[in-house]
């Protein structure tokens, strides 16, 4: 009977419990790109979903320039479809002005933010504030084969030259059957070869813009630095290196079919892998080579984790990103996935820890590769940019990706360096003008 | 003297043999050239990482890491589901409004008709990226983003122009006189369309809907830009796999090959119908 009597008012009171519980559920969804380190954060999903009880995470996955345009289309047009982007370093100043991302301003003491590495945590700022927190960091730098180096008695230099490289690459290139003297990135794009070249004009003292903002391609910097890039890889690269670029150089070198490569330092965990790569053993790190300046002669490129201004569940995307980019974060991939696989570049613990700098012997050169990068100050002479690599403006994606196309014409010998440059130029300047920079 | 002309083939029968072994060489050759590229993908799905981005080769050791791999980490049954519901749902669709469409057109034509049907044609001329903003301010706003509801209805007015432009071709071929002979029999306009039309051109009809869940089932850019997870088909699930960082290729082939099966079963267990419908009214 008192049962009968209490049991609509103890059903209601369980029915509000139910509801009230499906209500703090908050689901949101992180739009991320397919590599190593995302696939491990995504694996994680029970860990963060055990401490965050009220949180579930919905995850989309997509190819880097797949993902670049669905997010963009997105946030431009405040479709609020991801509570969670995953964007680079070129993106976040971009957006962060248009306020399309959240400031990420009043971050909790336990994230330890001053343990963020200050070149990485500042290109993620606009005017101080941070609008992204940084996923993993990386760097270029050189790999070589230290058997291929022995065996003709050179010895790699603590910081080679581009003019040694030349010669080295000289040297080994056919040393051995199917042995390109060096692996660079020939594949036209913006974040493909002009990566690379970007860092090799600077080094050979070119910019990409003066002071105001007018176009440099045809400065003797450029000529210099492309006939250069032409003449090595041409002669000394492997067959078809125009259409080469990370993965297929990756592959190249993890064969055993390059005795140098100079590439991002994200490579360094996959051919440090016996089990990945046939020349494990026989690996060597070196700082990527410089020539008239050591000033942007290597990159900084950040994958790093921000809220869209139109998510409508921010707190839990906060609470998100500040586990994955957290100190806590590092330390669980390391004990879960080995430390190798921790991601790299992002705060100063991860270099002091131990376990890390034991598993991964090029951490040292990642660390300073980094550190040494300065986004503000990447050329000889003064530019009005941000970048070393890039150039954070809307317009450099379809400028970078143009002049690529143009270098890899020259590259191929459909025409010579002078002319790619010339109408590399002619097509940046009617961009720039369009764009309003310089009438 | 007889026996020699018994046992020799006449010359035109011999040249008509060349030709025809000729003719299925050539046959076999375009075949198995349209066919290696997804041969080497379910190849290289079967490869480690490592063997996949070696040196080309037949042989190796296979080895199902890949597809552990890609099933550890994503829901590929929600994905399949999706791709289900939106292929066929768009087909079904696409055929509710293209039948009564292609009738009025090839029974009742007007001054008009050849007009409509080349504009219908014409709006396949333009790119989808040049409406891609304003399609997804009007998702957005009616709530249709990552809906299976709003893919169905996208892939419907997609598909509309070649079912109609299809369904037409088909029913044009039908000798009128059947329709003529159904109408003096007292029958009506939807009696006519459900009782003589539709049975009669049921192999055009199955192959155009095959064909239409085909390339919705195919499309990748409305689906990979207005879905983010809960409506995503197995172009998105494709998608996820491939990255310019790292090495991915056999991960990329099993899940393409998890992809294309369910479709790839579907052809060759219609291909009969497929031919025949494609083949329909060429000769009469």
């Amino acid at each position: 009977m008192r049962l009968a009597r209490h049991l609509p008012v103890t059903t209601l009171a369980a029915a509000i419990a139910l509801a009230g519980h499906a209500q703090a559920q908050t689901e949101i969804t992180v739009a991320t790109v397919n590599n190593n380190d995302m696939v491990i954060m995504q694996s994680l999903t029970d860990a963060f979903e055990e401490a965050h009880p009220d949180i579930t995470l919905d995850w989309v996955v997509l190819e880097e320039n797949v993902l670049r345009q669905r997010m963009t289309t997105d946030i431009a047009t405040g479709g609020g479809q991801f509570d969670v982007m995953t964007i680079g370093a070129y993106e976040a100043p971009i957006w962060a002005e248009r306020e399309w991302l959240e400031p990420l301003d009043d971050l909790p003491d336990e994230y330890a933010v001053d343990d963020l590495l200050t070149s990485v945590r500042d290109g993620l700022s606009l005017e101080g504030t941070p609008y992204a927190l940084p996923f993993y960091a990386e760097s270029s730098m050189m790999y070589y084969r230290k058997d291929l180096f022995e065996e003709a008695g050179i010895e790699m230099s603590e910081q080679p030259t581009w003019s040694e490289v030349r010669d080295w690459a000289e040297q080994l290139h056919g040393s051995q059957e199917g042995v390109a003297g060096i692996c660079l990135r020939g594949k036209p794009g913006w974040g493909e070869n002009m990566a690379f070249v970007t860092t090799l004009v600077n080094t050979y003292g070119g910019r990409w813009f003066d002071e105001e903002w007018n176009p440099e391609l045809t400065s003797e910097p450029w000529m210099n630095a492309i006939e250069f890039y032409v003449d090595l890889l041409g002669n000394y690269g492997p067959p078809g290196a125009s259409s080469n670029g990370f993965n297929e150089n990756l592959a190249l070198f993890s064969r055993g079919n390059c005795a140098m490569w100079v590439d991002a330092t994200s490579a360094a965990g996959t051919l440090n892998d016996g089990g990945e790569s046939s020349v494990a053993d026989n690996l060597g790190f070196a700082p990527a080579p410089v020539a008239k300046t050591p000033k942007g002669s290597h990159w900084l490129w950040t994958w790093a984790l921000a809220i869209p201004a139109s998510s409508e569940h921010k707190d839990a995307a906060k609470q998100f990103i500040t586990w994955a980019t957290s100190q806590e974060y590092i330390e669980l991939v390391g004990e879960t996935h080995g430390w190798t696989n921790v991601p790299p570049g992002t705060r100063a613990s991860t270099y002091a820890n131990e376990q890390y700098t034991q598993a991964a012997p090029f951490a040292d050169f990642v660390l300073s590769a980094i550190q040494d990068a300065d986004p503000t100050d990447s050329t000889l002479e003064p530019n009005p940019y941000t970048g070393v690599q890039i150039v954070n403006i809307p317009e450099f994606q379809a400028i970078g990706t143009q002049v690529g196309q143009s270098i890899a014409a020259a590259l191929t010998g459909d025409t010579t360096v002078e002319q790619a440059l010339t109408s590399a130029q002619r097509a940046t300047e009617r961009t720039m003008q369009r764009a309003g920079y310089n009438d | 003297m007889t026996t020699r002309h018994i046992n020799a083939a006449p010359p035109a029968s011999r040249s008509r043999q060349i030709k025809q072994l000729v003719l299925t060489l050539v046959g076999w050759a375009v075949a198995l050239a349209i066919f290696f590229p997804i041969l080497w993908m379910v190849l290289t799905g079967f490869k480690t990482e490592t063997a996949a981005i070696a040196d080309p080769s037949f042989i190796f050791s296979p080895t199902l890491e890949s597809y552990q791999a890609v099933n550890a980490r994503s829901g590929y049954a929600r994905f399949a589901l999706n791709s289900v519901a939106v292929a066929f749902g768009s087909t079904f669709l696409a055929l509710l409004i293209a039948i009564p469409c292609a009738y009025a057109m090839a029974f009742l034509p007007t001054r008009r008709t050849k007009g409509t049907l080349l504009w219908m044609l014409s709006t396949k001329m333009l790119p989808p990226v040049g409406v891609l903003v304003p399609i997804y301010l009007i998702f957005r706003d009616v709530g249709l983003l990552d809906t299976r509801t709003g893919l169905i209805i996208i892939y419907t007015l997609m598909n509309l122009p070649i079912v109609v432009w299809m369904l037409y071709t088909f029913f044009k071929d039908m000798p009128e006189d059947i329709l003529e002979a159904g109408r003096m029999d007292g029958a009506s306009t939807f009696q006519e369309v459900f009782y003589l039309l539709l049975p009669l051109t049921l192999p055009g009809i199955a192959s155009t809907g095959l064909l239409s869940v085909i390339l919705s089932w195919n499309e990748a850019f409305w689906s990979l830009n207005l879905t983010t997870s809960k409506a995503a088909p197995l172009t998105a699930y494709i998608a996820s796999f491939s990255s310019p960082e790292g090495l991915f290729w056999a991960k990329l082939s099993a899940a393409s090959t998890m992809a294309i099966a369910p479709i790839l079963v579907l052809g060759w267990m219609t291909q009969k119908q497929m031919v025949r419908g494609l083949t329909f009214g060429a000769v009469k």
